[in-house]
């Protein structure tokens, strides 16, 4: 073995707390959404504007036993708010970071896939507290008064946060950064109109029913009526689907994803 | 070079990308408090080869080691990252963020980095300190860019065109820095297209052709054994009938870009002959009543460049 590889052998590196670095990196992912307009008008300027809109203007249809369009509404925008800052935000942002060399650099860095991964989840987190806070703030006032099981809907929106995160970085991990862009926004669209959040899946034709219900948008959005709502009961086969979308997508991200 | 002392190793790598052969069985080593140099013609086999190094890709065939370890092997990639620092062409900044904070975060990275603001004062980006780095200059970029490579005080550098695009000032900062670095024992890797700026940073040149080292040495080694040594060369009007001259001294006088002249000496007693070609140079343009812009002798680095890349008529290109 020559010296150098003997120093470090012997543990010569002394590399940082792996969790240092994980706060490090976290910190800096969101100070960097905050920088972003379109990350913010995407989070919280889009899901803020449908809710106050569509709860106060009321041309859309609600599924039955709804006669308020906020009891509707609000689950479907948390959902919405979710899918955006988890899946296209990160998306877009890792796409350019990958355009920008950024994820070249950090290749060469202590860093780590492991740990961008997690800080990248983390800071959508974050973000995602201060969107339900607003977005719930603003139901609240629109005259939403929910009343359900709110642990299960905490942990739907986790288990929403790895299927979206995974999604999006599976799009970001392997795609260029304008195709990562198109695609972030086209699959945006599809599951925001298939996903229960603004059109009840109720109401659309059986077979795009069908298809509604096997989507992590679907699954989440009726997971979360459910569980802010005391009079319905939980359909665990929702769950079922939102829970193998939070396993399948990170992981699939994690295998595929390339730091050039 | 002892074997034990080399900080770099490479021994008949071969990178292939389905049928293209990028890099031909190289063999490479670099020491600890070094300054190597790759030049080479674009699709040379650069690229590929740092790369290689920094374990960005596997080798087709062959032994990498650097730091005694294998950079493609996952595990010791992790144990090399805290010791390697690495400056890309371009990029590699979130765009957003200023020269503080980027060399801040690349600190978090390292168990012993240098301080943030030193560095910052250092490199003279005290002035962007918060500027997003999409709105700095070229230069600022550029040294923000080598900051965040020497950031973790590493043992080897691999520095990807660090003088590209910067003004004089900021080349002198750059050189300065990369000069302390191999005095602190690192091994440096410094690839460009800047044969001026090799020349003055690298103990040691490597000209790349068609993923194969072609010549290997000093600056002045290269320089010395040029079969173009015999060359003058001036600046003067542009358009001027060199046919007298060729003719005084026996010799192909030619102008290779407009208002620079080439006298090109054959055969032997090249060094009498250059002394006496700029005598006549001098005279004649005397004669002429035209001033002499500039003049020099012998070979450069871009002529040794030249030479030895050149391609032979009807071989294709990789």
């Amino acid at each position: 073995m020559t010296p150098v590889a003997g120093k470090i052998a012997a543990g010569g590196q002394g590399g940082r707390s792996g969790v240092r670095i994980w706060r490090a990196q976290t910190a800096a992912e969101i100070r960097s959404t905050l920088r972003r307009g379109d990350a913010v008008l995407l989070n919280l300027a889009i899901p803020v504007g449908m809710l106050a809109f569509f709860s106060l203007v009321k041309v859309l249809p609600l599924p039955s036993g709804v006669s308020r369009p906020v009891d509707f509404l609000a689950p479907g925008v948390l959902a919405l708010a979710v899918m955006s800052s988890a899946m296209v935000s990160v998306a877009i942002a890792t796409g350019f970071e990958r355009q920008y060399g950024v994820l070249k650099r950090l290749g060469s860095t202590p860093l780590g896939r492991p740990k961008l991964l997690a800080a990248k989840i983390a800071a959508t987190a974050t973000v995602e507290v201060f969107q339900v806070i607003v977005l719930s703030g603003v139901a609240v006032a629109l005259g939403w008064r929910p009343n359900g099981p709110l642990g299960l809907a905490a942990i739907a929106l986790l288990c929403g946060t790895g299927a979206f995160t995974g999604l999006g970085l599976l799009m970001a991990g392997s795609l260029r950064a304008e195709v990562t862009l198109a695609a972030a926004n086209g699959l945006y669209l599809a599951l925001l109109l298939l996903g229960g959040m603004i059109f009840p899946i109720s109401k659309l034709p059986t077979v795009l029913r069908y298809v509604a219900e096997s989507l992590p948008s679907g699954a989440l959005s009726q997971v979360l009526h459910s569980s802010v709502n005391a009079a319905a009961s939980q359909n665990w086969g929702e769950w079922l689907v939102l829970v193998c979308w939070a396993v399948v997508a990170p992981v699939a991200a994690a295998r595929t994803f390339r730091w050039e | 070079m002892d074997s034990d002392e080399a900080t770099i190793e490479v021994c008949d790598l071969t990178v292939r990308y389905g049928r293209k052969v990028a890099v031909d069985s190289l063999d490479l080593r670099v020491a600890s408090g070094e300054i190597v140099a790759l030049l080479g013609r674009n699709g040379a086999g650069k690229t590929s080869t740092v790369e290689t190094l920094e374990g960005y890709r596997s080798p087709s065939a062959g032994r990498v080691r650097v730091l005694g370890l294998d950079p493609s092997d996952r595990r010791s990639h992790r144990a090399l990252a805290q010791r390697m620092g690495v400056m890309l062409q371009k990029g590699g900044v979130y765009p957003g963020m200023g020269a503080a904070e980027a060399l801040k975060l690349f600190a978090s990275y390292y168990a012993r980095p240098v301080d943030p603001q030193s560095l910052l004062d250092d490199l003279d980006l005290g002035g962007v300190a918060r500027t997003a780095w999409r709105r700095m200059s070229g230069g600022e970029q550029q040294r923000l860019s080598l900051g965040l490579a020497l950031i973790g005080r590493p043992e080897v550098a691999f520095l990807d065109e660090p003088t590209a695009g910067v003004d004089p000032h900021g080349r002198l900062v750059i050189r300065e820095k990369v000069s302390t670095l191999r005095n602190s024992g690192a091994a440096v890797v410094v690839t460009t297209h800047e044969l001026d700026e090799a020349e003055k940073l690298a103990d040691r040149i490597l000209i790349m052709d068609r993923g194969r080292i072609v010549a290997s040495g000093s600056p002045r080694d290269l320089l010395a054994s040029a079969p173009t040594a015999g060359r003058v060369r001036f600046d003067a009007r542009e358009g001027l009938d060199t046919s007298s001259l060729a003719e005084q001294l026996s010799a192909a006088v030619y102008e290779s870009t407009p208002g620079s002249y080439t006298v090109q000496l054959e055969g032997d007693g090249a060094a009498a002959d250059t002394r006496h070609a700029v005598a006549a140079v001098t005279s004649w343009l005397a004669e002429l009543d035209l001033p002499l812009a500039s003049l020099r002798v012998g070979a450069t680095l871009e002529d040794v460049f030249l030479d030895l890349t050149e391609r032979p008529t009807g071989v294709d290109e990789l």
